[in-house]
């Protein structure tokens, strides 16, 4: 991180605002807020209110996206290293929290489908589910790392059989947990009328940072992305780094599916995260990072991810369809990456060039 | 003299190695299936109906080749394909429209998200999978937006259309009663042997077709041949993308209704077969008539699953990602162990 910084500093000396990377995510949030504003204010209604079990609980659609961006947030880290170190994209991950869903709901579970009281501790299921899912990590990490199959190739396998796996780790039955205490990881723990999946991004957020202050993750795997060829021979293991960021793709969509599964206390294999790995993509994509691999900024991914769930609230609120969402955040997709070419960003240089000497002659 | 060669694997082509392989597996397989399941693998209609099944992927398959010979993919097919059926069944039934007007929407379509893909991918240079991620998320919504619910076409003339046999001579069976019962194949199986043929001949013969093994092989040298790589991208795309299309519109023709889950994973078939036909992912290498075999391997496999009594929807998604996941790692070591051999 501490070359991160420094990178970040000399850009913002070299150039504009416009040249930092943080921007581009929070001209997109002020661009969606402003319109928000204009077309109907009261979308940043937040109403305090009680639930059924009587704890006080804050509503309203920024609640909403404090909610669900939260998730959205947390896979992003893990694309993020994923991008970064092998220039391509985890497409499984959707399938992945399903597959994780369904190991917590068995452990709890047991054998029997709709048990009274929970047959194991809570943490004792997140822990397998995070063995289960880091393996499937794992397994696309080493077809991509040893056996040089593009990530999204390689990953397409697991995209395909993964939701397959998640209803047969189960018998295809659907279980559902009576248990209070399940619900707390994605609805909210009493007391509190913030959601705990917020809190829960916030602490992945946390020890992401720490990590990539304190260790040279993020610069391995920056120089990985950068130059495979040429971190190999300062010492580096390519392979190894493109393995472990895979690993810990897994280890964050174990957290994802917790609080997927939380949420409804039970599980549908088919829909369970559905089209999760788009946003996943499109949030790594909105914080500036280049989709090809090389330099990051997670706390651009991180606020990215909130920006597509504003996109996606914003977007139920004027009714559109669940089905159609993804026609629309496909254009965004496509706007994005268009502006990220160095053809357009040359076209826009000359644009901004065309516009100083007007601005120096006002002055 | 051609057979004093000696026969060695390193002697050959990448292409014709991984053909040789797929061809085997099929027939291994299919024989396996005549042994050990008879019945119904022994009847030509069975094989038939695999292709009726199966036109569809076909087709849109050897789009999906062209597209990874040049280096590229596409996972937009599926979704071009429940878009076309979409658009064509709103068109026959609530539009009153005819089956040629049905045709040109579904060129139409492919034609218009190959132009952009193409732009976007050869013009633009975004990595396709990216570019046509987007594009399979787009046709999707877009099947949405134009009509929600699934619904059956009525239309009279497309309904003669679609019931349209065409009898196979020579392969027909007797059925309990004593009665011959042709062998028949729709018409959607005839498009899908046309464009095999037509795809094979441009790719061996034509210049152009040349030109999409060059610069899958190396761009780099391609374009120093003076092979213009950007066009010969571009147009891998467009054809791709119209085949999408061809392939939607005899979905539809199978199906006969639209919906916006039709085609599902259609893309990831379409891959696993050519991938599975031989056709490398790093692009170069690949044989249309390996794809069809592939196709072919692919259906075969999910026939035996489920006659062998595994019917449950789970079975076929792991079986297809554990072929695929085989046949990648089979392509990663012939690959490691001939450029070794090479030195």
């Amino acid at each position: 991180m501490s070359s991160e910084t420094k990178i970040q500093t000399r850009k913002v000396k070299g150039g504009s605002i416009f040249r930092n990377q943080i921007f581009i995510p929070v001209a997109a949030l002020l661009l969606l807020a402003l319109f928000n504003l204009i077309a109907d204010p009261s979308f940043y209604k937040i109403t305090l209110g009680y639930n059924s079990t009587g704890d006080p609980v804050l509503s309203g659609y920024l609640m909403t996206i404090l909610d669900y961006g939260s998730e959205l947030a947390i896979l992003a880290i893990g694309m993020t290293l994923v991008t970064a170190a092998s220039g391509g994209q985890d497409i499984s991950v959707g399938a992945a929290i399903a597959i994780a869903g369904s190991v917590i709901l068995r452990v709890l579970c047991g054998h029997d489908s709709r048990p009274e009281t929970l047959q194991a501790p809570i943490i004792v299921a997140f822990l397998v589910a995070c063995v289960v899912a880091m393996l499937f990590g794992a397994f696309n990490g080493a077809l991509v790392a040893y056996f040089k199959i593009q990530p999204m190739v390689a990953t397409l396998i697991l995209f395909t059989a993964g939701r397959s796996i998640a209803a047969w780790i189960n018998n295809n039955e659907l279980p559902i947990i009576s248990d209070p205490s399940f619900a707390i990881y994605g609805g909210f723990i009493p007391g509190i009328p913030i959601p705990t999946p917020f809190f829960i991004a916030m602490i992945c957020v946390v020890i992401t940072m720490l990590a990539l202050k304190f260790t040279n993750l993020g610069l391995y795997t920056q120089a990985v992305g950068i130059n495979e060829s040429s971190s190999k021979l300062n010492g580096l293991n390519p392979a190894f780094i493109k393995f472990l960021s895979f690993v810990l793709l897994g280890l964050c969509v174990a957290v994802a599916g917790l609080i997927k599964v939380s949420r409804l206390s039970s599980i549908n294999y088919s829909v369970i995260a559905k089209d999760i790995e788009m946003d996943a993509i499109l949030a790594v994509a909105l914080g500036g990072n280049s989709l090809g691999g090389g330099k990051f900024n997670m706390l651009a991914s991180i606020l990215g991810a909130y920006v597509i769930q504003f996109l996606t609230t914003t977007l139920y609120k004027f009714n559109v369809q669940s089905d159609a969402l993804p026609a629309y955040k496909a254009v965004v997709v496509i706007a994005l990456v268009v502006m990220s070419t160095p053809k357009a960003r040359e076209f826009m240089s000359k644009i901004g060039k065309k516009l100083k000497p007007a601005e120096r002659s006002v002055a | 003299m051609k057979s004093a060669k000696k026969f060695k694997l390193s002697n050959m082509s990448d292409t014709n190695l991984l053909l040789t392989i797929t061809i085997v597996v099929f027939f291994l397989m299919y024989i396996g299936a005549m042994l050990f399941q008879g019945k119904g693998f022994l009847k030509a209609q069975t094989f038939f109906n695999i292709l009726n099944a199966n036109a569809a992927l076909i087709i849109t398959a050897c789009g999906m080749s062209l597209v990874m010979i040049t280096g590229g993919i596409d996972i937009s097919v599926g979704g071009v394909a429940a878009l076309v059926s979409m658009c064509c069944a709103v068109y026959l039934d609530y539009h009153g429209g005819n089956v040629f007007g049905a045709v040109l929407i579904a060129l139409g379509i492919g034609l218009a998200f190959g132009i952009v893909q193409g732009l976007l991918v050869a013009y633009l240079d975004i990595q396709p999978f990216i570019v046509s991620l987007a594009g399979m998320f787009f046709a999707r919504g877009m099947t949405t937006i134009v009509n929600t619910a699934p619904f059956n076409v009525a239309n009279e003339a497309f309904i003669a259309v679609k019931e349209t046999r065409v009898t196979v001579p020579g392969f027909g069976s007797y059925n309990k009663l004593g009665k011959y019962v042709p062998a028949y194949v729709e018409i959607g199986v005839i498009v899908a042997l046309l464009v095999v043929i037509l795809l094979f001949c441009m790719l061996r013969y034509m210049k152009v077709g040349r030109n999409f093994y060059a610069v899958g092989g190396n761009s780099q040298s391609a374009l120093m041949l003076g092979i213009n790589v950007r066009r010969t991208r571009f147009l891998s795309h467009l054809i791709c993308s119209l085949l999408a299309g061809v392939g939607g519109f005899v979905y539809f023709m199978h199906v006969g209704s639209g919906s916006a889950s039709h085609a599902m994973g259609m893309e990831m078939n379409a891959i696993a077969s050519s991938i599975i036909g031989g056709t490398m992912l790093t692009g170069g290498v690949g044989n249309i008539i390996g794809t069809f075999f592939g196709v072919l391997s692919l259906s075969t496999i999910q026939n035996i699953v489920s006659s062998a009594g595994l019917d449950q929807a789970w079975w076929t998604g792991i079986t297809i990602a554990a072929m695929l996941c085989i046949f990648l790692v089979v392509q990663s070591v012939v690959m490691a162990r001939k450029k070794k051999a090479l030195g």
